[in-house]
């Protein structure tokens, strides 16, 4: 059978706005089978509760967003990895969380749980004690004459957050990277739950913190869906003002940032002197300069501030004078067209292949933006152009996010000369239920999936879009050398903590 | 077209803002603590590793912040560092993640004495709202004996400047001994 096929023998159980397929074990093992011959179903989230294994898929030719879940037996469930690689990660997270093993998955190394915990599998329905001590980790091999490795991290050497990656080198060419992540696990998840949705919004909009508003966007929604709400059109109007902001001042950040890495000073002083403006401004109209809980299920916690429409207005409208010069000294100056060009380069295919969201798949011909499809308020009435190149190199995603900054001008200028009038929150039912949000974030599509129980959240994941890009950086270094590595990381801009949950 | 980026720095000056003077009471209570003898003077410098053990990153956006031209920490004789074993002072952000925890206390025994450890941000006070997490063992002081506290969620660019200023102040008064 067809992989739509299978899925049309599934049980539908409710979940708003998307209806969740369980499939039996067999069924779930023939249908991961038959991904292989299926490639327009990408994998975009694999998570778990204590008694089932839950994908979330996207039908790249209907447009369709499809979750499927399978019942765990004895501790088993078949894989998702050997067919569809980018759930590779995911599986070895469920195992360490929830104890669930993914038979036959490409990859059982532990992921977050590097022996430190108390317990084992703490989001288990029993956790265990943690009796064993920590095992060094392993890694892939390579072998070869002249290979040699270098280890760097979790404490990186820049103001980043910490993570390992070991580099096999060919003498300065990079052959291999292999990325470990978790140094960062907080346990999130976990105390997200029995809390209402308006107290774990808190975490939600901790999870990565450049990505506060994104995440509680997507949060928000989540919780809405489940509850059956929508949140008044002022509040997702306000939503969407603070997440382009949020985009203008991530991009402008980083873009400073990575020519900066490649040690030409004057662009990023004066991307860098733009994002505090906006951050300046963002304080003006939201009381915080990241407007860290500001989005809240149901609307909003607090009305813009009555000057804040005019600092956000004349801080856009200075970058966007400015930026045609900025970008003038860009293509300019060869040493940064030495350095960025065909560096770090994505091949399309793999971006399509592991779903890649945001200005990495965009860079490298995957034009999918969480603003247009599935879409939310308010973008629906406002017609997102998604910038596409296909290039996939450094360079590349540094051009999409040029693109990026003056497409979320022109959104915000829309939405705060159009803004309605009207109540910015609604009391949430205390109901039960089961919602999917999303968002489209700087870095890309966010996708949460929360259980309520009288208005109390039993269970919930959080998905943040690195969890799709962290793994094409190991494919994009590959034959790049090592000193140009921070260059593509930052590039590529991953969150640790946010996979790390 | 890079020269008209300079001529235009050149014709309106710098960017970077006044410093404001580190508030008394802080400089007063640090100096207090230092009651050490002044050898092994630092000078009015001092070099910053900056750690993350834990946090949601929000506060290393900040931190990052004081590197550019608007906040241009280098003035104060503030820098930071690529190894702990040049650093004075351990900048640490975030709950200590149990997993991070054994890299956070070999990053501070690198780090040669006479050493300062600033917890920034309200996770590396206590936690935060991560306080009671199966996955952390608490704030900084869970780990590192700590000398300074800079609260906020995650704490302004000024915040932070302002507790490092008030350090190198500290430092300069009553130079700390090796522990
Ligand atoms: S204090 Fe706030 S910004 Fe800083 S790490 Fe904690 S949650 Fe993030």
């Amino acid at each position: 059978m067809t992989a739509h096929a299978i899925l049309d023998t599934a049980a539908f159980v409710a979940c708003a706005p998307f209806p969740r397929r369980v499939l039996d074990q067999s069924a779930w093992a023939e249908f991961a089978a038959a991904l292989a011959a299926t490639p327009a179903l990408e994998l975009l989230a694999l998570w778990a509760d204590p008694t089932h294994v839950h994908a979330l898929l996207h039908d790249r030719d209907s447009a369709d967003f499809l979750p499927v879940s399978v019942a765990v037996e004895i501790g088993l469930y078949p894989a998702l990895s050997p067919t569809r690689p980018a759930a590779a990660w995911f599986e070895r997270m469920i195992r360490d969380l929830w104890g669930h093993t993914a038979a036959d998955g490409i990859d059982q190394r532990p992921w977050l749980d590097h022996g430190h915990w108390a317990t084992t599998t703490p989001l288990a329905a029993r956790p265990s004690p943690n009796l064993a001590a920590a095992e060094p980790a392993e890694f892939l091999t390579s072998e070869g004459e002249g290979l040699h490795q270098i280890a760097v991290g979790p404490v990186h050497a820049g103001i980043i957050e910490p993570g390992h990656f070991r580099f096999t080198c060919n003498g300065e060419t990079i052959v291999r990277l292999e990325i470990r992540l978790g140094y960062l696990h907080k346990g999130t998840l976990g105390l997200l739950r029995g809390k209402s949705p308006r107290a774990a919004a808190r975490f939600a909009a901790r999870l990565s913190g450049d990505s506060t508003v994104a995440h509680a966007i997507a949060f928000a929604h989540a919780a809405e869906a489940a509850c059956g709400v929508a949140a008044p059109p002022r509040a997702t109007q306000l939503r969407g003002v603070m997440g382009e902001i949020e985009r203008i001042a991530n991009h402008l950040g980083d873009i400073g940032a990575i020519i900066g890495d490649a040690s030409f000073a004057v662009l990023p002083a004066r991307f860098g002197w733009h994002r505090e403006a906006v951050l300046r401004a963002a304080a003006r109209a939201f009381g915080h300069r990241l407007m860290m809980d500001a989005v809240i299920p149901g609307g909003l916690a607090e009305d813009l501030a009555t000057e804040g429409a005019r600092a956000i207005l004349a801080t856009v409208a200075a970058i966007e004078a400015e930026l045609p010069g900025l970008v003038r000294i860009y293509d300019d100056t060869s040493s940064l067209a030495d350095r960025l060009q065909s560096t770090g380069t994505l091949r399309p295919d793999l971006a399509e292949r592991f779903a890649a969201g945001g200005f990495v798949g965009r860079a490298s011909g995957r034009r999918f933006d969480a603003r247009r499809i599935p879409g939310y308020a308010p973008y629906d009435r406002l017609d997102v152009t998604a910038v596409c190149l296909d290039q996939g190199d450094v360079d590349a995603r540094v051009r999409v996010r040029l693109a990026e900054i003056t497409e979320s001008i022109r959104l915000l200028r829309l939405l705060l000369t159009e803004l309605s009038d009207g109540p910015i929150a609604l009391p949430l039912p205390m109901a039960s239920g089961e919602g999917i949000g999303w968002s489209e974030g700087f870095r890309g599509d966010i996708w949460h999936w929360l259980r309520l129980e009288g208005g109390l959240i039993t269970a919930a994941f959080l998905a943040d879009p690195s969890w799709r890009q962290w793994p094409l950086l190991q494919a994009a270094i590959e034959g790049n050398i090592v000193a140009d590595f921070p260059l593509c990381n930052k590039s590529f801009n991953c969150s640790y903590s946010g996979v790390d949950l | 077209m890079a020269w008209r980026e300079m001529f235009r720095a050149l014709r309106e000056g710098p960017l970077t803002e006044p410093a404001t003077p580190p508030p008394e009471d802080e400089v007063a209570i640090l100096a207090a603590r230092l009651k050490a003898a002044a050898f092994n003077r630092l000078g009015r410098t001092l070099a910053i590793r900056q750690v993350d053990s834990g946090s949601c990153n929000g506060c290393e956006l900040e931190i990052a912040m004081l590197t550019g031209i608007v906040y241009d920490l280098e003035r104060f004789g503030l820098k930071f560092v690529a190894s702990p074993r040049h650093a004075d002072v351990l900048l640490v952000t975030g709950p200590v993640t149990r997993t991070m925890h054994p890299a956070l206390t070999r990053t501070w025994q690198a780090t040669p004495d006479p050493k300062w450890v600033v917890a920034v941000g309200d996770c590396a006070i206590d936690g935060g709202v991560f306080k009671g997490s199966y996955a952390i063992t608490g704030g900084i002081d869970s780990a590192l004996p700590v000398d300074l506290v800079i609260r906020g969620c995650p704490p302004t660019p000024t915040a932070i400047l302002d507790g490092l200023c008030a350090l190198i102040e500290a430092n300069a008064r009553e130079p700390r001994r090796p522990r």
